[in-house]
């Protein structure tokens, strides 16, 4: 699979070991984005003539093709913003704020990334809100039943249970469907945000399974380019949502003094769009779907009984993480006593070992594992077994330098 | 001998000097590392202007134990207006190592901890 992507071979010593951060990008992307610019160009939506023309068609191609990609219903419920960080802030702005008022509490999780928590606090700040967070067990899962032992009262002030599908530092896989039909007998009127950006790249999604009202994710996890993400909302929800980026290309009519805005999405596409990584997102799909989910599983679940077999031998490594392969992702957070994060990445790097140290944007987490950081190594499907070999190898030379 | 983690850096950051925090400091701040969370916490005494006693308190990585633990060292007994005046430099000599760039922020955490010393405190 490494062949397909042309960053290993041109840096042919690279364990990349950081794929939940952002994936590498197999050729077939870059040759997409770069054949927009060579041979599609020009801004959508504008112009008369046929190159304008062709370029929107392709754009909108793509909307089509991430609504079948997450089983959405309609194109219209897929609007692009440029990050997941932008989709949940638009949930919290253009949905919530719109729609909750002060003392309507927003569940939210221990394992959120920060993404999905500081948009909500600073909701709170504007307009009262509450939030209330599922704690994390020792098996490391949400323990989300801990709900029903709240006050009724409390309960049905639950308008919004927002909250990721895969911990991006502890790779637990939520169940989403177990945990949403909990929230909704609780209370069937509450809305379901989902961050999913660590989930889209491994794991077929289909929102009309999930019962979710809002999902989230970005391109550059999946193979796409950086600055494109999603934001899957319900048909319904679109008319009463508000717009954050103001300006051109969202209007139906602008007078002097007033505006009306166009449907959705259009409404929430203000100003020119990331055309040639929206294109570039339509190629990642189309790479995807032809290796096929089913196969990127299998062969993560195989790196990913390796993994922990390789760390349950090394009595030094501290793993933050289940172990069971079916319900999680390789995002491996692990510790090595005495020795700061920071130190093994270095001692890591300079075995062209790519892994990321620190909190990981999820600093609420980290209270609770009751360590300042940790270091993460995590896998997509390009990886290999000789690339878990090399880390422990690494990991050897860690223990060396620090006398361990 | 490993090129960054030399003998000075290990034995400073595994057995740190002036690390704790002092009772009844005269001056006390903190500065975080965003990046990794990491913290270092100064608590100073001052007498006639000179530091007196200094300790250093905080989790962080070899590097940035190992730094706090020299620059205080240096800074015992100066005054106060001699440590306003030391560089990035001056703190990076003491480490005497080359340092990538995500790591200087590690190296001058404390050195930035010290910055926040208002004078006269």
């Amino acid at each position: 699979m490494k062949k397909d992507f042309p960053i290993f071979t041109n840096y042919p010593e690279l364990v990349y070991l950081d794929s939940a951060a952002t994936s590498q990008k197999p050729q077939a992307v870059i040759s997409a984005v770069s054949e927009f610019y060579t041979t599609y160009n020009a801004n959508i939506h504008r112009g008369i003539y046929d190159l304008s023309q062709h370029a929107t068609g392709l754009f909108e191609e793509v909307r089509k093709k991430v609504a079948d990609f997450i089983g959405a219903k309609r194109s219209s419920e897929i609007i692009f913003t440029s990050k997941t960080t932008e989709s949940l802030n638009l949930v919290a702005f253009g949905w919530a704020k719109k729609h909750l008022k002060k003392g309507d509490i927003v569940v939210l999780s221990e394992m959120e990334h920060h993404a999905n928590i500081v948009p909500w606090q600073q909701l709170k700040k504007e307009i009262g809100i509450e939030l209330y967070y599922l704690s994390v067990n020792k098996e490391y899962n949400l323990d989300y039943k801990k709900i029903a032992s709240l006050p009724l009262a409390m309960t049905k002030k639950i308008k919004l249970l927002s909250f990721t599908h895969v911990s991006n530092v502890l790779g637990t896989i939520n169940s989403l469907e177990e945990i949403i039909s909990y929230f909704k007998k609780l209370n069937p009127e509450m809305k379901i945000c989902i961050d999913a950006a660590q989930s889209v790249p491994h794991i077929q999604i289909d929102v009309s399974k999930i019962d979710c009202d809002f999902l989230a994710f970005s391109a550059h996890k999946m193979l796409g380019p950086t600055g494109v993400g999603v934001l899957y909302a319900r048909e319904e929800l679109l008319e009463n949502m508000d717009p954050l980026v103001f300006g051109g290309g969202m209007i139906r009519k602008v007078t002097k003094e007033n505006v009306t805005w166009a449907d959705a999405p259009d409404k929430f596409e203000g100003g020119t769009q990331n055309l040639e990584g929206v294109i570039g997102l339509g190629a990642a799909i189309e790479y995807l779907q032809k290796i096929g989910f089913e196969t990127i599983r299998r062969h993560e679940q195989e790196l990913i009984e390796y993994v922990i077999e390789k760390f349950a031998q090394n009595k030094d490594i501290v793993l933050f993480g289940h172990r069971d392969i079916s319900s999680r992702l390789g995002i491996f957070s692990f510790a090595i006593e005495k020795v700061h994060p920071h130190d093994i990445a270095e001692v890591l790097n300079r075995n062209h070992i790519a892994v990321r140290a620190g909190h990981h944007c999820a600093q609420p987490l980290m209270d609770v594992l009751n360590v300042a950081g940790t270091v993460r190594a995590s896998f997509y499907f390009y990886n290999t077994k000789s690339d878990i070999d090399r880390l422990c190898e690494g990991i050897e030379e860690v223990k060396k330098v620090f006398r361990k | 001998m490993d090129p960054l983690y030399r003998e000075i850096i290990l034995e400073h950051s595994q057995n740190p000097q002036n690390f704790g925090v002092l009772n009844n400091a005269d001056i006390d701040v903190t500065e975080i590392n965003p990046l990794c969370g990491d913290s270092i916490r100064l608590t100073l005494a001052i007498e006639k202007g000179r530091v007196k006693k200094i300790l250093f308190f905080g989790v962080g990585c070899a590097i940035s134990q190992a730094s706090a633990s020299l620059f205080t060292e240096e800074m015992k007994n100066k005054s106060l207006a001699e440590i306003k005046k030391m560089s990035e430099q001056d703190v990076l000599d003491l480490l005497g190592v080359t340092l990538t760039p995500a790591r200087m922020a590690c190296a001058l955490l404390v050195y930035k901890t010290g910055k926040k010393i208002r004078l006269p405190f």
